[in-house]
């Protein structure tokens, strides 16, 4: 069985194709404004060949492409059938003949030659054609003549010509009016990811990345991209981490113009083990991080790493769930508790009082008191290659508040880095 | 039929009197501190614990060596740290594998952190989530609503989430299960002063009331 859409208007050819491939992978452009495509098989999913057409019919109108469709037993009937009637067409398995018999022959687009010679025999409809003995065709019409009168009497059968299916999933819409409030932008990237997800899904796969382009009014780009560790097709989780990084990140001037495109990839197949700790779920957990950094702040939340250099408290902190770069110092297996270090972000600044060189007093915002014990100076510098360079002296120190510091002089002053806890 | 007698007919069929009011005891999960599993039996799964002590009182050494046991059991850890005090290099040093612990810096809001936590234990899947409260002020932390605590304590139930909370003070009443009081017992100095002088750790005091019986076991945080 095959289907046939003749586009109406102005139509894209990737319209027809894409609606075609949402149908089946084989998929012929047969003109700039005619897909045929193989729609075999599609009974098992849709039932009859009636509710397979009025399936694609329904989709032509959500997508909004105006096209007559018609489905037969073999391609080059479809094509005729919805080249030559409006609407929908369904022609029964052996009925083409009589079927395509009203068709006028231009619907065949002969040779001009051709055309006229018939136009002079009085033949101008289908069963006119299909009528004519096919040895007198050949002997005055040759093979062109005979292969006319195949398509007519709807007996001409072949191989589709397949085209490679695009995996470009992209949509964007023009907008009439410019829109200002994150609100009604909602409902069009609702739609936009419902219909990139519909797309994803007959195709069998999912995203794992999210790319939004806006278009201002003051022709300016707003751009953002949105990356899940787990690929998914979860319109909802989309919409609402979209929803929070706009909001987080408003486009600066109304919008006019939106396009959207999303990543295609396979969807993750594992199946964890009982034995394995419960993990949260990646996708609720990605939308309860965008929640959360809604809050606290862009890049505020994620996994420590530990950077390569000698440099105090140096490390970044990489988004959940991404692979980071191997770290410089792995955990190791420790066997008792180690001294723990809460540092203070920023370092307090301090005053402190020397004796024979050595701290005696310290005091800085929340930190006051006498030095009962200390160690140090522990003299560290690096990075002197750079134009960043650091160098201090570092102690650690009981002060008579009860508390242990961790207190350095740097060019820049005194400061109280952290205590142990 | 009474509920009484479809009760004593159940009982009868399964062959004896049941306990209908008493609750399974909670899982219980190793801290890493073999002094303090053997006196408190380690945290309960499910529920709310408080590691509560002054600073240099070695609660962050305790967190520490929690997280680095969590996360050698695979198991996924948030810290959610209200005064942006975590120190990654001296996690790394205790054992942690950060890859498995999710960092959440609230920038010096106890509110935010309340929040985050909420958010994370609804969100579930998590072995271990701890709220660092330790430089936050008593006053601020105090204003943290019982109802609030009650919240936390609802939503970790019944599931196997430990929930752990570091404070100056016990802030959480009654939803604790479990609250270890930590404080310092002597610093370990080495070498003369002035001359190679080095702060090797210090003994904590690790108090608890379980069951009606206090325990005080002490450990050492070792310097790295």
């Amino acid at each position: 069985m095959f289907a046939c859409l003749h586009g109406l208007g102005n139509l894209t050819p990737g319209d027809l194709t894409s609606l075609a491939f949402e149908f089946s992978p084989t998929v012929e452009a047969t003109s700039s404004n005619t897909v045929t495509f193989d729609v075999g098989g599609l009974d098992r999913l849709f039932g009859l060949p009636q509710d397979v057409a009025a399936a694609i019919a329904r989709r032509a109108r959500e997508c909004g492409v105006k096209a007559n469709l018609a489905l037969a037993a073999n391609p080059d009937a479809a094509i005729c059938a919805a080249r030559g009637f409006p609407g929908v067409s369904m022609i029964p398995c052996g009925d083409e003949g009589k079927f395509l018999g009203t068709l006028s022959l231009t619907v065949l687009a002969p040779s001009p030659n051709l055309l006229e010679t018939l136009e002079r025999w009085g033949i101008r409809s289908f069963h006119q054609m299909g009528a004519l003995p096919p040895l007198g065709i050949a002997e005055r019409l040759g093979d062109e003549g005979l292969r006319l009168r195949e398509l007519a009497r709807g007996e001409a059968d072949r191989k589709l010509l397949p085209i490679p299916e695009p995996l470009a999933f992209e949509d964007e819409i023009e907008l009439d009016y410019p829109v200002e409030l994150l609100e009604p932008l909602a409902f069009l990237l609702a739609r936009m990811i419902n219909g990139l997800a519909t797309r994803l899904a007959t195709r069998a796969l999912a995203t794992d990345e999210l790319r939004l382009r806006l278009k201002l009014e003051t022709r300016a780009l707003h751009q953002r991209t949105l990356r899940l560790p787990v690929p998914t097709l979860d319109t909802k989780a989309f919409l609402k981490l979209l929803q929070l990084d706009l909001e987080a990140n408003p486009p600066a001037a109304p919008v006019v113009h939106l396009w959207m495109g999303v990543n295609p990839v396979k969807p993750q197949a594992a199946q964890t083990g009982l034995f394995i700790p419960v993990a949260p779920e990646p996708v609720k957990l990605e939308l309860t991080l965008a929640r959360i950094q809604a809050f606290v702040g862009q890049g505020r939340v994620g996994t420590p790493e530990l950077l390569d250099t000698h440099r105090p408290d140096a490390f970044r902190v990489n988004s959940w769930g991404r692979p980071s770069a191997p770290l410089a110092r792995t955990a190791q297996t420790v066997e008792s508790p180690r001294l723990a270090l809460r540092i203070f972000r920023p370092a307090r600044a301090a005053r402190v009082a020397l004796a024979s060189g050595q701290p005696s007093f310290v005091m800085a915002d929340g930190v006051r008191g006498k030095v009962l014990d200390l160690a140090g100076p522990w003299r560290t510098s690096g990075d002197w290659w750079t134009p960043d360079p650091w160098h201090r002296d570092e102690w650690d120190i009981a002060l008579s508040d009860g508390a242990l510091y961790r207190i350095y002089c740097a060019p820049r002053g005194w400061f109280v880095e952290g205590s142990y806890d | 039929m009474g509920a009484a007698v479809l009760k004593k007919q159940f009982e009868s069929m399964l062959g004896g009197a049941l306990d209908w009011q008493s609750r399974p005891e909670p899982d219980l999960v190793p801290t890493g501190v073999p002094e303090v599993d053997s006196a408190t039996g380690g945290l309960p799964r499910g529920c709310l614990t408080e590691i509560v002590g002054p600073a240099s009182s070695g609660r962050t050494s305790l967190l520490l060596s929690i997280l680095a046991a969590a996360t050698a059991r695979h198991e996924t850890c948030a810290l959610i740290d209200a005064e942006d005090a975590f120190a990654p290099h001296s996690a790394a040093s205790a054992g942690v594998h950060l890859s498995r612990l999710l960092w959440v810096r609230c920038g010096h809001s106890a509110e935010h952190a309340l929040k985050a936590s909420d958010l994370l234990i609804q969100g579930g899947g998590f072995g271990l989530v701890v709220m660092d409260l330790g430089d936050t002020s008593p006053q601020a932390a105090r204003r943290i609503s019982l109802t609030s605590w009650f919240r936390l304590r609802r939503a970790v139930e019944h599931t196997p989430t430990v929930l752990l909370s570091i404070a100056r003070q016990a802030n959480a009443k009654t939803c604790a299960s479990l609250v270890i009081e930590c404080g310092r017992n002597a610093e370990i100095w080495s070498g003369a002063r002035h001359v190679s002088r080095l702060l090797r750790g210090f003994d904590v005091r690790a108090q608890s009331t379980k069951g009606r019986k206090q325990c005080s076991p002490v450990f050492t945080a070792l310097a790295i």
